[in-house]
């Protein structure tokens, strides 16, 4: 797992996948602290987390698409299968290095709240709780992304089909007004990764949240698992 | 120890791999042999865990590599058909990772030192492979396969894009790999498992059509009442003796050399030998005898017979080694 994990890590900064991912990250974010913040002289971060997570729909499909599909493509995915590590550790290395890549994106926010600090007195346990939610829904949506990347040898295909499920997953229960039925909406609302993500930026730090994502980024690595174990079989 | 018993892969209807079963004794190089599609790469493809196969079971030293897959992968170094190298990294860079994906516990630097020595890529140690010619990147390949020191060692048509002296070089380290792994090794080039393996197993459509040494398969098929004879002599007498003798069907001379040495092509009704009435003839009219052998088949013969069927004509040899070319 260490070594994948490293690799995977370096690769992203060998190709301008990296790069790309960060600099869209940074930008994004900038431009909202700056508009939603800075020029309206609002000490609250509500509203830029809020913000946040159209952005991370968009980018993570990128952070992710080559993942599993380029392997297959260049058919290294030969040497990590017939390598002595299970494919646990094979799907749990890559997940560890985008969600570091990740990570560093994110933790931008740490310092635009420092800046904020110094014009106002941010609330800290409310800004601590959306970085955790940040952290949270983008980890679940790099398992999907994966995921999705896994079922192609295509990185496109991939990108787009991840950005497709991100969506959906983002903005379900919006989705789900159009439904007939009342209990199906809200069933939609109960798995929509938006509205739990959400309720993080209003300043509700729900434990069943937090067990929702970290449950979805077991279930999509596990089924990913499944998936090239399913390759074998065919 | 290699061991496949009853393996079967099948790709929805088609059987890629039909009920094979071969070993492979420690020590040994086993030659892999078969037109393309045949099933080569598939079977490898289970021996090394990247696919599973249908039914059967495939035993590294006694562990199935479906059952203990992480412990049976250990002992396996595996070069596929097509070397499976990360392009953005350096020779260095992607050893490094090989090593520590292995969980190699030799040591790092003088270990792949003495790797990169074997298949000769120290002068391109720190280049990045996607710059690499087809030859090294086949080197670096097989060096990946070489890391942690396997028991056994799996390659897929490991010469398969180097030049003439390459081929040599590599088959000169595949023998001396020999000696101390097992090495399972596929080819559909005849004359490349002729010249390295002990043992040689030929598949067809997904099922061995011979399992047998080298030289046992030749004299299985070969035919002894077919002779080659180099004979120093004067051509129409020689050739009237010859076909004197008892049970010649045909004589003819096929080359004539100097000083009045010619080549003879003899043959004899089947189940007759006449050596022996051959030599005498030849002693006693004062002619000398300076080559004789049976025309023995080629692999590329027994090749054609095996998976032809048996319409093939197996004397025309040499006009098939030409069209093989």
């Amino acid at each position: 797992m260490g070594a994948i994990f490293r690799r995977e890590v370096r690769s992203y900064f060998t190709s301008p996948i990296g790069y790309i991912f960060l600099a869209a990250f940074y930008a994004y974010t900038g431009i909202m602290f700056s508009s939603y913040s800075l020029e309206s002289g609002y000490t609250k971060l509500d509203s830029l987390f809020g913000s946040l997570l159209i952005i991370i729909v968009v980018l993570v499909p990128i952070l992710t698409m080559r993942t599993i599909s380029e392997e297959k493509r260049s058919k290294t995915d030969q040497c990590l299968l017939t390598a002595p590590v299970g494919l646990g550790s094979i799907v749990v290395g890559k997940f560890l290095a985008a969600f570091l890549i990740y990570l560093l994106a994110v933790s931008i926010t740490v310092v635009l709240a420092v800046v904020v600090s110094v014009y106002g007195s941010p609330d800290w346990n409310v800004v601590v709780g959306n970085i955790v939610a940040l952290a949270l829904v983008g980890g679940a949506y790099i398992s999907i992304g994966i995921l999705c990347s896994s079922f192609t040898e295509n990185q496109v295909v991939a990108a787009v089909a991840s950005f497709i499920a991100l969506l959906l997953c983002s903005f379900l229960s919006t989705i789900a007004n159009i439904l007939p039925f009342e209990w199906l909406q809200a069933a939609c609302g109960k798995i929509s990764f938006g509205e739990r993500y959400y309720s993080f930026t209003y300043g509700v730090f729900d434990f069943s949240n937090v067990v929702f994502f970290i449950s979805a980024v077991a279930v999509f690595l596990f089924l990913t698992v499944r998936v090239l174990e399913r390759r074998r079989w065919s | 120890m290699i061991e496949v018993v009853n393996l079967t892969k099948r790709y929805g209807d088609k059987k890629a791999v039909n009920n094979i079963s071969f070993k492979a004794e420690d020590g040994e190089v086993l030659g892999f042999l078969g037109p393309n599609g045949a099933g080569k790469s598939t079977t490898m493809n289970i021996l090394t865990g990247y696919i599973s196969c249908t039914d059967g079971k495939a035993l590294i030293d006694g562990i199935d590599i479906l059952e203990d897959p992480v412990k049976a992968k250990k002992l396996i170094g595996y070069l596929p058909e097509i070397p499976p190298l990360y392009v953005d990294m350096t020779v260095k860079e992607y050893l490094y990772f090989i090593y520590d994906l292995k969980k190699c516990k030799l040591p790092k630097i003088s270990h792949l030192k003495d790797i990169c020595q074997l298949v000769k890529i120290e002068n391109v140690y720190n280049r990045m492979i996607k710059n690499l010619s087809k030859g090294y990147r086949q080197r670096v390949g097989l060096a990946q396969a070489l890391v942690g020191n396997p028991k056994t060692l799996i390659l897929d048509e490991p010469t398969v894009g180097l030049d003439p002296n390459q081929i040599i070089e590599i088959r000169t380290l595949i023998k001396k790999l020999g000696k101390n792994h097992t090495v399972i090794l596929s080819s559909h080039i005849l004359s490349e498992v002729q010249a390295v393996c002990d043992r040689i197993v030929v598949i067809n459509e997904g099922k061995i059509v011979a399992n047998d040494t080298e030289e046992n398969l030749s004299q299985k098929l070969s035919n002894e009442h077919k002779l080659t004879a180099k004979i120093e002599g004067e051509t129409e007498k020689v050739l009237r003796s010859i076909k004197s003798i008892k049970g010649v069907m045909t004589a003819e001379c096929i080359m004539q050399h100097k000083n009045g040495v010619g080549t003879y092509s003899i043959e004899a009704s089947e189940k007759t030998d006449i050596r022996k009435e051959l030599f005498t003839r030849i002693a006693k009219n004062g002619w000398y005898l300076l080559e004789l052998k049976t025309s023995e088949l080629s692999l590329e013969d027994i090749f054609l017979k095996l998976t032809m069927g048996e319409h093939v004509d197996l004397t025309g040899s040499d006009d098939e080694e030409e069209a093989e070319d």
